[in-house]
């Protein structure tokens, strides 16, 4: 054979460069992460139809759900639903409403949250809510408690059916800085008693503490905000948020302060491809 | 009679010792208890050690079962040294531990934790 050595020696390059290209290591995005996310789920709740983790605990607790769905029946998210129309279509003081904000009026709960590249920040729905107030001369709203649960309520019902799509625009690199920060967030122990947010909603869902079932983090955003029998009233995600945190014995993070929307942005795209169905009811 | 009240002495001393011996034991066994109970409701209490949070205890309602149930813990842990470690710091043995460090991180005081020490043991 002519040139034998040649093309041996061209053979073994061609097989170092193929056995280096198997063990480089896969590089993490967002995307992978989703997937392995989800698969954890489906590995703990082989039986599980994805759209099912939309209902939270009561997609893995029979018992809760049939309280859940009794509760349901006469929804007590219903009155806020009517009083944040109500707010939706009253007039501020200039003469404007809500619909020269949002031109695409209430249904668009699925547009957020989102990265703002003007303003080099993730934008969630309440924080857009307030700039359109403050843009139009009217005082800000409290960001858990209070009637923004109301215009949350009604604009979160006329999304129904929308479903979850967060995007990180790959065009701007501080996008994916914020999912990675809100990534660590969550999974970052604290407190006094020592929990990160996978503690117990990636490791233990399904599990109980005291009575209560953990519910799986996958699909925890979509029934935002909530009416939780334990506030008797409706709340929003960060308030949730601030809950979980004061129940690790960690302090608290400003409602809509950086860490919780990086967070929000972080675990609303876990659950890319789930419809929202929002307000929800919960224990 | 001298030999009468020798003897009524010595019945008497005889009678002191030994109920005095009895008084001791019958302290040192109440110690005890009243260790366990405190113990017992340190573990049960919210705010404190809440083991029922996560561990199915006898006596103890609507526990949680993130951790296993506490029972035959003599035999899960013959030295109790081992287990007032587990309880101080779980990490130890588990980096992704579910169980808070009751005394790393000062949830329980040192004498708080022995005694709840004492209770878990006699599961």
């Amino acid at each position: 054979m002519k040139n034998l050595p040649g093309k041996l020696l061209l053979l073994s390059i061609v097989a170092a460069v193929a056995v280096t290209a198997q063990a480089a290591p896969e590089k993490a995005t967002p995307e992978r992460d989703r997937e392995v996310f989800e698969n954890r789920f489906k590995e703990r709740f082989p039986d599980l139809a994805k759209e099912e983790y939309a209902n939270g605990v009561y997609a893995i607790d029979p018992i809760g759900r049939e309280s859940w769905e009794a509760i349901e029946e006469f929804p007590p998210y219903e009155l806020f639903v009517d009083d944040g129309k109500e707010m939706w279509d009253a007039p501020f003081a200039n003469g404007k409403t809500y619909k020269d904000c949002f031109a695409d009026g209430p249904g668009i709960a699925h547009k957020y949250p989102h990265w703002d590249k003007e303003k080099g920040m993730v934008m969630t729905l309440p924080l857009a809510l307030n700039q359109c107030r403050e843009s139009q001369g009217e005082k800000p709203l409290k960001y858990k408690k209070g009637s923004i649960n109301n215009i949350l309520s009604y604009m979160a019902f006329e999304s129904r059916g929308q479903k979850t799509n967060v995007v990180i625009p790959e065009d701007d690199p501080r996008a994916l800085e914020a999912y990675e920060k809100g990534k660590k967030f969550y999974y970052t122990r604290r407190g006094q008693l020592n929990f990160s947010c996978a503690n117990c909603h990636v490791q233990n869902p399904g599990m109980k503490i005291r009575s209560d079932m953990l519910s799986p983090a996958l699909g925890q955003t979509t029934h935002f905000p909530v009416y939780r029998s334990k506030w008797g009233t409706v709340g929003t995600l960060h308030r949730r948020f601030t809950g979980c945190n004061k129940q690790v014995r960690a302090k608290p993070f400003k409602a809509q302060g950086q860490e919780y929307r990086n967070l929000e942005y972080f675990l609303t795209y876990m659950s890319n491809g789930l419809t929202l169905n929002g307000p929800g009811a919960r224990k | 009679m001298i030999n009468m009240s020798i003897r009524l002495t010595s019945i008497a001393a005889a009678a002191a010792i030994v109920l005095g011996g009895t008084l001791s034991i019958s302290t040192a066994v109440a110690a005890d208890a009243k260790v366990l109970e405190e113990g017992k409701k340190l573990a049960f209490t919210r705010k404190d050690g809440n083991c029922l949070a996560c561990h199915a205890i006898e006596g103890g309602e609507a526990a949680g079962n993130i951790g296993p149930p506490l029972m035959q813990m003599k035999l899960r842990y013959p030295d109790k040294a081992v287990l007032r470690a587990q309880i101080w710091d779980s990490s130890v043995r588990n980096a992704e531990t579910a169980m808070p460090l009751f005394g790393k991180y000062g949830v329980l005081s040192e004498s708080d934790l022995d005694k709840v020490v004492e209770f878990i043991h006699s599961l």
